[in-house]
């Protein structure tokens, strides 16, 4: 048995083909956390591989950066369209915000590890203080995603013209501020979609993850693990979290690098 | 009411300065990788040299992630291979939508 991982007591009174026998050497729970988040890597992986592939399915922007207008006979360079601040409006900063995003996602799950360790040591006291720095750098990132979001969807002070096919199905020529489902300001209307889809199935899965870690603060701040006798809740959502940042790590290169 | 008995009975052992160190050690080198793309996003050309150097870059960071965050590395064999070799089919997804992709670009512009 690894020193990283809760001791499991094995059965002693069971047969091997009783159910004595523990091949993969972890708990039903931690087991059961693996095997979700191998099914949730398959399905942020088709929300990514397909948008690596309606990316390749369009041309490329090839124009000079500074000349760049939005339009949706061709995809957008990412620098081009996250660049704004909050606060700073009219500042060109390409990249910088999902920057400090991605590095509070990453410190989080810093904390995170440093917290489950704690709980391999039984500590109550450093336990609550990590699980409480991870709570809290998750709910900034959902804040910084919700700023993010809004800006995408209001826009940008000029907008684009565009000539697109509206609800109606008639086709129209005017100038489009900001995103939604059906027209963007940015680049095809799959970039908004996919956006929306990716970042947002992606956000959803930090909120529960929030809910997670503050139910686990919780327990262990009351002692409730200590009665139990074991931190291993600490260590499955931590996994969960993890597994959050892991994601992010993708998106991040697929959404604002490529 | 009786006040709800919040005393460990657990033995406390104390810190492991060794882990936490590596945890810190994995901690700066994704931060460093992430800085890396930061600067060869805003340096290098787009193209098909710079998107594999990030894909390969981003793979490198799960890598940690999962090793060292998530004790992969340290779980069982058998645990480790049935997590690590499912994700083989992805790389045949990857292909195979792609090239759809390309097909659907030379059909429609």
């Amino acid at each position: 048995m690894s020193a990283h991982s809760t001791v499991i007591e094995a059965s002693t009174k069971r047969g091997v083909w009783g159910g004595g026998n523990e091949p993969l050497k972890a708990s039903y729970g931690k087991l059961m956390m693996w095997f979700f988040l191998l099914s949730d890597i398959f399905t942020f992986a088709a929300f990514l591989i397909s948008y690596l592939a309606i990316r390749v399915s369009y041309p490329a922007y090839a124009g000079a950066a500074e000349t760049f207008t939005g339009s949706n006979e061709y995809w957008p360079v990412p620098e081009l369209v996250f660049e704004a601040l909050p606060f700073l409006h009219g500042v060109h900063a390409p990249l910088i915000f999902v920057g400090i995003m991605t590095f509070i996602l990453i410190a989080s799950s810093v904390t995170m590890v440093l917290a489950v360790e704690a709980g391999h040591r039984n500590d109550r006291n450093d336990v609550v203080k990590w699980m409480l720095w991870t709570l809290l750098g998750g709910i900034t990132f959902l804040s910084c995603q919700a700023w993010e979001w809004s800006h995408f969807i209001h826009g940008t002070d000029g907008g684009s013209l565009l000539t697109y096919v509206n609800g109606l199905g008639q086709t129209v020529s005017e100038t489009v501020f900001g995103a939604n489902l059906m027209v963007n300001e940015y680049g095809p209307a799959s970039f908004a979609q996919l956006f929306f889809f990716i970042t947002g199935f992606h956000g959803f899965h930090v909120t529960i993850g929030v809910f997670l870690l503050f139910l686990c603060f919780y327990q262990a701040a009351v002692g409730i693990y200590d009665k139990r006798g074991h931190y291993e809740m600490v260590e499955k959502i931590g996994l969960y979290w993890h597994f959050v940042d892991l994601v992010w790590v993708f998106v991040f290169t697929l959404f604002y690098l490529i | 009411m009786e006040v709800q008995d919040t005393k460990s009975t657990l033995q406390v052992t104390p810190r492991n300065e060794e882990k936490i160190k590596k945890i810190w050690k994995t901690a700066f080198i994704l931060l460093a990788i992430t800085i890396g793309e930061f600067i060869m996003a805003f340096t290098m050309d787009r193209g098909i040299l710079l998107y594999t150097l990030f894909i390969l870059l981003t793979i490198w960071k799960a890598k940690y992630i999962m090793m060292e965050f998530m004790h992969l590395g340290d779980e069982a064999k058998p645990l480790f291979y049935s997590i690590i070799v499912p994700l083989i089919f992805l790389v045949w997804l990857v292909i195979a939508l792609v090239k759809e992709g390309s097909d659907i670009f030379l059909m429609r512009w």
